[in-house]
């Protein structure tokens, strides 16, 4: 036998609809972005309008305004929409109760994503920019949050006093500067106003090294608001040289499965030319090489 | 009332694409294959009837065409009902409550593989307040499917086991289109098509036909040694507006159900045409019917679904396992429209 013939082939029929004084009348309201819905003659409300009632009585002709919002009561989510779909984005078709109306309505509900659908969501229409006398002049429905936003903008200086002032400007110089308490010895970094135990400004500034040990660290895995960096990554406590208590920082140059408490690191620091009074003049620290430090050196700082 | 039974049942396998048919060439084979197992030719049908769409092949009038598979000259009694083949069959089985003659022979063809069905679906929805905004057949399904989740009465892994079932069964069944062991845990990790339904718990979109014999009384008994008896046949719809009806009960198919006599008498197996696997669970809680019922040995449409063609297998299915003697007493159903909107139930015996 020889190859089956096929060719491609549209079918299209120009049909135009009368909509009658029922249909006809809810469908021209919806170009003044008005909803109704139509009584029966057992007192129940019908949203989209019928010309006849399930047990077969003709509807009153009396039509009801309605509020332009609703209750989803089953709802199917499309990620990805059909060709004839009404969003060629991501949505979902949804029954919806109009308020007032005993029955529902087969529409789209543009949710951003799944997660937001639920039956029983409050939902609004959203109506069209442009009308033609159609059930799409409701572009779809859309969810109801319980919740208005409620920003807050205010202006202010940031002073970080001169322990601190100390600690950026030596930073900034590509120093790790710490306060030394007279009375207990400690070396804080960054210098503090008071030594938690003695309660003495750490008055006196040394400069720290930028080597020191890696006491303990974690590997983040998990996306979060406001993160900076693509996870995963590691970020540690480093108990810098001449330093009683550590500095956070992120550990890199090393795969993670080698990163191990009592690792000798030192800071990698940006090119000079772009120190600032920040933290941020540190990309990470990183392995030196050097044997681990025994753990009885570190312990107190865990 | 007048005793009609349907005494042959012939089918094309279901698949992807029947390509070297056009509608003639899929009624010829098993119009004259229904005929010949009991020894007829069309000269001795009284009423032949289709059920078919014009809107699969897109071939208006396409039914008209069909009756080229068909020997009409001399002229014959002919009907066609736009709906699937089973509902074809009960307008035979009215016919042949006239009386005048005996025998009938009925079929539908599914040529489902030239548009997409899910898109061309959307046009039995209501012109004005759905037609409009493209709501496909998986979507319409998935807002029932949905409604039976948050009603609870019933979860995603049932949707799942009927699945794996069905196609389990259809193993066994050479006319069958998906068949094979699945595993459930595999299909619960399968995207949305529309949520919640997943592409396993949706019928495949096969081509196929299918045609039934039925005959009346004596010349039922002439024809085979054990006819299956329609016993009771029954057809309800509901409103059309989705927004309108409870979608996870089925009223329609209960009361044709119990019209039709399904709880008089034990049920050895049910072939329930069921689409969507959610849709078995409303059919057999509307028909009541138990854990003891043999469920779609065939498959079901989750395993060949031929549109307009699926429901007359149904009965052909249930009507083959009276006839060979496996089964006393079967329950066909047939469904058409969106969600279950129309549901065609009988009961058939073979004492």
């Amino acid at each position: 036998m020889s190859k089956i013939l096929s060719a491609p082939y549209v079918l299209e029929y120009t049909y135009s609809r009368s909509t009658g004084p029922v249909v006809g009348r809810f469908l021209e309201s919806l170009r003044y972005e008005v909803l109704e819905g139509v009584k029966t003659v057992d007192g129940r409300v019908l949203c989209p309008p019928l010309e006849y009632d399930e047990d077969g009585e003709p509807t009153t002709g009396e039509l009801v305004q309605l509020r332009p919002s609703g209750t989803v009561k089953s709802w199917s989510w499309v990620q990805k929409p059909r060709k004839g779909h009404p969003f060629d984005r991501p949505f979902a078709w949804a029954l919806v109760q109009v308020d007032g109306a005993d029955n529902a309505m087969v529409h789209a509900v543009d949710a951003g994503k799944a997660k937001r659908m639920k039956t029983g969501m409050r939902v609004r229409v959203r109506w069209a920019d442009e009308k033609n006398g159609t059930i799409r002049d409701i572009a779809c429905f859309e969810p109801i949050a319980p919740f208005i936003s409620g920003p807050v903008h205010l202006d202010y200086q940031v002073k970080p006093g001169q322990h601190y002032t100390a600690y950026l400007r030596g930073l900034q110089e590509g120093k790790l500067i710490g306060g030394r308490d007279p009375e207990s010895g400690k070396v804080y970094v960054p210098p503090r106003a008071a030594d938690p135990v003695t309660g003495n400004p750490t008055s006196k500034y040394i400069e720290v090294s930028d080597a020191g040990v890696l006491t303990t660290f974690t590997i983040i895995r998990i996306p979060f608001e406001g993160q900076k960096l693509t996870p995963p990554y590691c970020f540690g406590a480093i108990v810098l040289d001449g330093a009683d208590m550590p500095i956070y920082h992120l550990i890199s140059g090393v795969p993670h499965e080698d990163i191990r408490m009592g690792m000798r690191v030192k800071a990698k620091w940006k090119p000079e030319d772009q120190w600032e009074t920040s933290l941020e003049n540190i990309l990470y620290f990183e392995p030196t090489g050097e044997p681990d430090a025994p753990f009885d050196s570190y312990k107190e700082h865990l | 009332m007048r005793d009609v039974a349907i005494v042959s049942f012939s089918q094309l396998p279901s698949v992807k694409e029947i390509e070297a048919a056009d509608e003639p060439e899929l009624v010829q084979p098993v119009t004259s294959d229904a005929m010949k197992q009991v020894g007829l030719t069309q000269d001795d049908i009284g009423f032949t009837c289709s059920g078919s769409s014009d809107y699969l092949p897109g071939r208006p009038f396409s039914f008209v065409a069909a009756i080229d598979g068909l020997k009409a000259w001399p002229p014959i009694r002919e009907s066609h009902v736009e709906m699937d083949g089973a509902f074809a069959l009960y307008e035979a089985w009215v016919r042949l409550l006239h009386g005048d003659i005996d025998t009938a022979l009925v079929f539908s063809f599914g040529k489902s593989s030239l548009a997409s069905v899910p898109d061309v679906l959307n046009l039995q929805n209501d012109p004005y307040y759905v037609q409009p905004l493209g709501l496909d057949s998986i979507s319409a399904a998935a807002l029932q499917a949905q409604a039976m989740i948050d009603a609870r009465k019933a979860t995603e892994r049932d949707f799942a086991e009927i699945a794996v079932r069905s196609r389990k069964s259809a193993i066994d069944n050479p006319n069958a289109h998906v068949k094979g062991e699945f595993s459930v845990e595999d299909m619960l990790q399968e995207p949305y098509i529309s949520s919640p339904l997943r592409k396993s718990f949706c019928p495949p979109v096969s081509d196929s036909a299918a045609a039934v014999v039925l005959a009346a009384g004596d010349a039922a008994k002439r024809l085979v040694r054990r006819p299956a008896w329609i016993r009771g046949i029954d057809h309800r719809t509901e409103p059309h507006a989705l927004g309108q009806r409870d979608l996870t009960a089925s009223l329609s198919a209960r009361l044709a159900g119990e019209k039709a006599g399904v709880g008089e008498g034990k049920v050895d197996v049910a072939e329930l045409h069921a689409p969507f696997a959610h849709q078995e669970l409303i059919l057999r809680e509307a028909l009541g019917l138990g854990d003891e019922v043999d469920i779609n040995p065939s498959g079901g449409a989750l395993a060949a679904n031929s549109l307009m063609t699926a429901g007359l297998i149904r009965f052909g299915e249930a009507a083959s396992r009276v006839l060979s003697g496996a089964a006393n007493r079967a329950v066909a159903h047939a469904t058409s429209g969106a969600c279950l909107q129309q549901n065609l139930v009988a009961v058939l015996e073979g004492q």
